[in-house]
């Protein structure tokens, strides 16, 4: 028989401690939907959608009532809109429609890939792509999209960079009324991962099979709680704890996963073993900082007892799982923590020591609230400045932040949900990086792309 | 197929007779109890064989939780492969 502690810390990481599955999402390529005709197109991208995620829904509550662990979204990835809007030169903000449509129809609550993979330069379509994005997501509710700008194989794209900065506020604007929501569902990439489950930069990338099931896992919450029983031991067995707690979060996953594969009769591609906090108390990535020893997440201290997280989540979660993808690794997500949210509050932590946190963790600049003043070229100079890191480090990192328009550093913005909420963060507004920006090109590939 | 039942509350007269008599009405087979009261605080987990239950997997949870309401205990119902996934390599 089971052991009965084993059986009872199953459920009190589960009941007490926010212990849940973040994320089933099915990735779908929709490159048999390209059509010169973009209605067609449209058309095709709706029935394969339906088809294939029709019973995405409720095997996921099957599975969740089976096992008794919450699976708090399913969610659906596509092909980057960007390929089948090069086809036909139609108004991309056709398939937003369609894919809020479909959404709707298969009852997930996000749809992400409205996309362009722009790294090198602009193809066909990726332009106009990017330029609807503001009006695609004002008219949406569950789209999500995403643009990748940079690469360790192929260096920054300026130009891109310059007009990211650009879309981001207009996004903003045309959802001010809803909390300048639009913003929430950009996330710009540098070596964005082609397989990630989480939103709001999960596409299903061209490599991908036609369809498959990737699992998004979370649980700072049981992490932080494990800490808690070891107060004064040295850091290495600090890294094995949260080594020991990541692999069983990370099993969790697997099995997950895989169950959701066999049912829904298509293949199991990664487990993303990410720590991702929600505004929910006790799930928080900062408190797990503050946990190891760091009065507030942001004091000194703070990117070093990250870089211990992020390691030993990654060392616990791997052996875990057959397939391990995606992001893997620590959400710094500010509006969606907790402790982050109260650390910005009091500030604490600034977006100069997030920055420096993105280098040793999974993602980067994510869920920060801007000044609604913001000039268009500093948005896209934090762009470019956080896919330098990404760039250089071989490594994941993105920017989504949040320009509140009409407001000033020092008040908040109140998304709700999952999104949580944000103190407005103090940029340096008052230094131009104008110039900078106005050049455009290309940042060469970094030494590190030359492997071969 | 087993599901693992675990039972946690204040210990009271009867707690195992409830749980095991909705366990033979919808045909789940008890193979193993283990249970324990600690000061106060009353502890069982019960494995179950529900390859032969007489209904759908779901049925039988909502029945036991309707006990745990019952009887004010808080009763978990859930496929073995959780723990065994989580806990054995």
């Amino acid at each position: 028989m089971l052991d009965t502690t084993d059986i009872l810390e199953t459920i009190r990481m589960i009941d007490d401690e926010n212990l849940d599955i973040r994320t089933i999402t099915m990735g779908i390529s929709l490159l048999d939907c390209i059509d010169s005709d973009i209605t067609r197109s449209c058309d095709k991208v709706y029935d394969k959608i339906c088809r294939m995620a029709s019973r995405l829904v409720p095997v996921g509550c099957d599975i969740e009532r089976m096992y008794g662990i919450p699976i708090i979204n399913k969610r659906i990835s596509v092909t980057p809109i960007a390929m089948l809007a090069a086809a036909n030169r139609g108004d991309p903000v056709k398939y937003a429609r369609t894919l809020e449509k479909a959404a709707k129809e298969v009852g997930v609550n996000f749809i992400g890939g409205f996309s362009a993979l722009v790294h090198k330069g602009f193809s066909a379509g990726d332009k106009a792509l990017i330029c609807s994005i503001p009006q695609a997501l004002s008219e949406t509710e569950r789209v999500c999209s995403s643009v990748n700008i940079g690469s360790t194989k192929a260096g920054i794209n300026m130009d891109a960079v310059g007009l990211m900065g650009n879309i981001i506020l207009d996004a903003a604007k045309a959802t001010a009324d809803k909390n300048c929501m639009g913003a929430a569902k950009i996330v710009v990439f540098c070596n964005a991962p082609e397989d990630n489950p989480f939103m709001a930069g999960a596409f299903h990338g061209v490599g991908e099979p036609d369809c498959v099931i990737n699992v998004g896992v979370s649980g700072p919450g049981a992490v932080r709680s494990a800490l808690t029983k070891c107060p004064d031991g040295d850091l290495t067995e600090v890294a094995d704890i949260i080594k020991k707690t990541a692999f069983k979060i990370t099993r969790m996953g697997q099995l997950v996963g895989k169950a959701a594969s066999e049912r829904l009769n298509v293949p199991f591609g990664i487990v993303d073993l990410s720590l991702a906090p929600t505004p929910a108390v006790g799930d928080s990535v900062a408190h797990v900082i503050e946990e190891m020893g760091i009065e507030i997440c942001g004091a000194h201290g703070t990117t070093a007892a990250l870089a211990l997280l992020n390691d030993a989540v990654k060392k616990g979660g791997v052996m875990a799982s057959s397939h391990v993808g995606g992001l893997s690794g620590a959400f710094i997500p500010v509006s969606e923590d907790a402790g982050m949210i109260d650390a910005a509050r009091s500030g604490d932590l600034s977006i100069e020591k997030l920055e420096a946190m993105t280098a040793v963790c999974s993602v980067g600049l994510d869920m920060i609230v801007i000044p609604g003043d913001t000039p268009p070229s500093t948005i896209s100079a934090i762009i470019a400045d956080e896919a330098a890191i990404g760039m250089v480090n071989s490594k994941t990192t993105a920017v989504r932040v949040v320009p509140a328009i009409g407001k000033k550093s020092g008040e908040e913005l109140e998304f709700g949900g999952l999104f949580g909420s944000g103190p407005i963060m103090k940029l340096h507004n008052d230094r131009s990086s104008e110039k900078f920006i106005a050049r455009g090109g290309r940042i060469p590939a970094p030494m590190q792309s030359l492997k071969n | 197929m087993k599901a693992v039942v675990t039972v946690v509350g204040r210990d009271t007269v009867g707690i195992l007779a409830k749980v095991s008599v909705v366990c033979a009405e919808h045909n789940a087979n008890v193979i193993d109890v283990t249970q324990s009261v600690m000061k106060e605080l009353f502890t069982m987990v019960m494995l179950l064989d529900i390859t032969e239950i007489s209904c759908d997997f779901s049925v039988l949870q909502n029945a036991l939780y309707e006990v745990g309401e019952k009887i004010g205990m808080k009763i978990h119902v859930m496929h073995e492969d959780i723990f065994n996934s989580m806990h054995h390599i």
